[in-house]
């Protein structure tokens, strides 16, 4: 192993005082089978997935869906379907009471043709959650002020989507995240929603992202094993090449020769 | 007695504690979370919890998903 590898290798995500080596944190949707599912997970190496909170069905066809994840994972239960404030702060109160966990990943949708986050409600019901005690990882539009204000109410990462959920068009907004992460250099940013494939993922930890969540990149991926094993290894080397910092973009060439004792 | 539970009205005939209607509903208690007119009902309260005439009842669990 090189000593580049081993020096990212101890770099480690921390959320909510839990450290992580993993910086890809994937979705529970959308598998074609729980075995697909699992095998996905595990080629991935995250260690913390996230999962939706639904009424359960009355008519005893029930099963646990938790009982299908791997139990060293960390749960991240989301807030996915609300479009208020209100809905989304019932949601993660009883998500912790389930599941004794105080991490919540905050959504508030304000539109369903694009699913985008209505941040007004976002950062209100993320307000309330936060004096509750919970630690909120707020997905919103990839927006400096939002992501300042959502730090204010004391949120312990924010997510800025990096294209409309499930659409796998990858980073449309590069100068937006590389700015949120200038301006806030402090934050955890965790890009959430619209990778689509490895460079995708590549593309935000380049830009600076402590972390990317995902799910349909690699739940409909042909193959989701491989596909989340090539969304790991890309965001390792994402985040290599961030640590490693980039050589500046020039318009014109730059010989990497010598000019001197060319043959004439 | 009638409550409603996930939108669903149901009739309940004798008095009935929440942890007696999970019961009934055959639910896995261990993996749910239960609202009672819009406040959650802590598990440890569910045996005290006794349901009255017209009470909402949200009862869920988790599903897979990653956004929306």
């Amino acid at each position: 192993m090189s000593t580049a590898i081993q020096a990212t290798s101890r770099e480690t995500l921390i959320i909510a005082g839990r450290e992580y080596s993993s910086r890809l944190i994937i979705g529970t949707g959308k598998y074609r089978s729980y075995d697909q599912m699992r095998s996905a997970h595990e080629a991935s190496g995250a260690e913390m997935v996230t999962v939706a909170v639904r009424r359960v069905p009355l008519d005893r066809s029930s099963e646990s869906f938790l009982d299908h994840l791997d139990p060293a994972l960390q749960i991240l239960p989301n807030t996915a379907g609300c479009y208020s404030a209100e809905d989304a702060v019932r949601t993660a109160r009883l998500a912790r009471e389930a599941l004794q966990t105080d991490l919540v990943k905050l959504e508030v949708i304000g539109d369903q043709t694009t699913l985008f986050p209505d941040n007004e409600q976002t950062l209100e019901a993320a307000r309330i959650l936060v004096k509750e005690g919970f630690v909120v990882l707020p997905y919103f539009n990839d927006d400096l002020i939002m992501a300042k204000k959502l730090l204010d109410a004391g949120c312990a990462a924010i997510m800025p989507l990096a294209a409309p959920i499930g659409s796998g068009m990858g980073v449309q907004n590069p100068a937006n995240l590389r700015i949120i992460r200038e301006q806030l250099p402090d934050a955890t940013i965790i890009v959430d929603a619209g990778v689509g494939t490895a460079s995708d993922a590549a593309v935000a930890m380049e830009l600076g992202a402590d972390a990317v969540l995902m799910n349909t990149a690699i739940a409909e991926a042909e193959d989701p094993a491989k596909m989340a094993t090539a969304m790991k290894l890309a965001i390792q080397a994402g985040r290599l090449a961030y640590v490693a910092g980039r050589m500046p973009k020039r318009l014109y060439a730059s010989a990497s020769s010598p000019l001197q004792g060319v043959v004439k | 007695m009638r409550v409603y539970v996930n939108g669903e009205a149901k009739e309940l005939s004798a008095p009935t504690s929440l942890s007696e209607l999970i019961a009934q509903l055959d639910l896995p208690a261990a993996r749910i979370a239960v609202e009672l007119n819009r406040n959650v009902v802590r598990r440890h309260d569910w045996n005290a919890t006794m349901l009255n005439d017209d009470d909402a009842l949200e009862i869920v669990h988790f599903v897979g998903g990653g956004s929306t």
